[in-house]
């Protein structure tokens, strides 16, 4: 009698642990992708700000042509892998297209300080705070990502936490960061139109 | 911050603002219920003479205190932020026109994702002098509001730490906690100079009423009764605001040290003290009542760069040296090993 009753509620116990891991694997996973989503928001806007930058200064740089086409040929390769990326698959990749597209956008704006007027024009200056800005986002979202996919991967490795991981189907996602040392390298883009006073 | 800490601030903060209330509603019920006590101690007394004058038995005062305390409390709970930026005079930024507003709108959406927060509604305040507040009920009804003067003297960088100092009161939930406290205390403060004001004037007739009670046998217990009365309303709004000095001197440092955690900059956001400081001149528009909301003291610098023990009681901010210090030390912890220490 003693014994069953004993019995019974270690079933019970480990019926609820099994229900509030599962459930805290899944909060997390959803989380994970919620930051997900953030970057690939943010990254749409990079790619969309682009043309419109290379649109306007286009006719004051006829002869920079290969930097414009560095720069529209790093997009274009950027939004082919974003369309395929997930947290599971890609991330890595994704982050080498986008450090390459930062690269080429920081040799573009070397050019563009050669050109005060080009810069003067209240175009290109509002067009540049928003690449600044979405630059911030990026990396901003980045941070939120890596942090919430590295205790989402914790987690679900952790004893007992990797018994219940089958169940809700937790995988190991990848974290947003450059592995190639040479894309290490790249310089901090400095867009910022303002001066420091 | 890790989580466990945030949660921990996050708690205490909700428990300091339900403390905040119920001692706000027990002072007012002191007033009231006091005022009833002292009034039926002299009415019996008088009536026991062998008048048949009117005997206070039924406590309106306290009934009435205690309701209208529970109002205000409510009003300010849900209607206090309103209140704070209208009285500033501020308004919000809903379509960017100049340059430096599409930078601080940008700049905002910036720190909502670093912070994982929704974006907080912007509001700009008419002044020259560069200062910046926050205010709101809970993460979802957040207000930031900087003066024109931030917009124009800061660099990008700097706007940004400001904005990410603010954000962190939002996610720490000290807007809440510090907007009942600007309400209440202004409340109290209106109250004490209604009394002072009846003291002055209507002390005269006051007196005379209460020469027939001091016959009577509860004389001593009425006085004594009457002089704490009339100390504790005083007291009330000093009292208060070296509560609401207390509380913010502290968060400050905790809210510059996650602001750092949210830009990984954190010697942008000294630089920007450092230059809110140098402009010495006072934010005319943030009224004394709401001066702990704001990053810098708006009432001139005359106490935040002096250390001390009046700097220490009276100033609503720490010494702005310790400040831009404490976060020159963490830029180098930074540069150094790479992470942001949590506090220093």
């Amino acid at each position: 009698m003693f014994g069953s009753i004993f019995f019974l509620v270690v079933v019970v116990v480990i019926i609820g642990w099994v229900i509030s891991a599962y459930n805290k694997l899944i909060a997390l996973k959803g989380d994970t992708e919620n930051a997900w989503k953030q970057i690939d928001v943010q990254l749409k806007r990079r790619h969309d700000l682009i043309p419109n930058l290379v649109e306007s200064v286009k006719g004051a740089m006829e002869f920079e042509k290969e930097t414009l086409e560095a720069v529209i040929e790093a997009r274009n390769q950027a939004v082919n892998i974003q369309a395929g990326a997930l947290p599971t698959g890609g991330v890595q990749q994704l982050a080498a297209a986008e450090a390459a597209l930062s690269s080429a956008l920081s040799r573009l704006n070397v050019v563009v300080e050669r050109y005060p007027e080009l810069k003067a024009t209240t175009n290109v200056g509002q067009l540049q705070e928003e690449l600044t800005s979405t630059e911030n986002r990026v990396s901003f979202a980045r941070q939120l990502y890596n942090d919430t996919a590295t205790t989402y991967n914790v987690k679900q490795q952790q004893f007992p936490w990797n018994m219940v991981a089958g169940m809700a189907k937790a995988a190991k996602v990848e974290l947003w960061e450059i592995t190639d040392e040479t894309e290490r390298e790249v310089p901090k883009v400095d867009l910022s139109m303002k001066s420091k006073q | 911050m890790s989580d466990s800490n945030l949660f921990e601030q996050q708690a205490a903060n909700r428990r300091r603002s339900a403390i905040l209330v119920i001692v706000f509603l027990l002072f007012f019920a002191w007033i009231g219920f006091g005022g009833d006590l002292i009034f039926y101690l002299q009415t019996t007394s008088a009536s026991s003479d062998g008048g048949t004058g009117y005997r206070h038995v039924l406590p309106f005062f306290g009934i009435a205190a205690t309701l209208v305390a529970a109002g205000m409390a409510w009003y300010s709970w849900r209607k206090g932020p309103k209140e704070i930026l209208w009285a500033t005079g501020a308004w919000e930024l809903v379509e960017p026109a100049s340059p430096e507003e599409k930078t601080y709108v940008n700049v905002v959406e910036e720190m909502a994702i670093a912070s994982g927060l929704p974006r907080p509604t912007v509001w700009i305040v008419p002044d020259k002098d560069p200062n910046a507040f926050a205010t709101g009920t809970d993460e979802k009804s957040a207000h930031v509001a900087v003066t024109e003067g931030l917009l124009t003297t800061l660099s990008r960088d700097e706007l940004q730490a400001v904005v990410a100092h603010e954000m962190a009161h939002i996610r720490n939930h000290d807007v809440k906690l510090m907007t009942l406290l600007a309400a209440l205390v202004g409340v109290l403060a209106l109250i004490a100079d209604g009394t002072w004001r009846v003291l002055w004037f209507g002390g005269g007739g006051r007196r005379g009423r209460g020469g027939g009670g001091k016959k009577g046998g509860g004389a001593p217990l009425v006085a004594i009764l009457l002089v704490l009365w009339v100390i504790s309303i005083i007291l009330a709004p000093v009292v208060s605001r070296l509560l609401a000095l207390a509380v913010s001197r502290k968060r400050e440092f905790l809210a510059d040290a996650t602001a750092a955690q949210f830009t990984r900059n954190p010697a942008a956001l000294a630089s920007a003290l450092r230059t809110i400081e140098d402009a010495s001149a006072p934010t005319k528009s943030v009224k004394r009542g709401t001066a702990h909301l704001c990053i810098a003291d708006p009432m001139g610098r005359r106490l935040t760069h002096k250390q001390g023990v009046v700097a220490n009681l009276f100033g609503t901010h720490p010494p702005m040296g310790v400040r831009i210090a404490r976060l020159r030390a963490m830029a180098y912890a930074h540069e150094k090993t790479g992470t942001i220490p949590e506090e220093i």
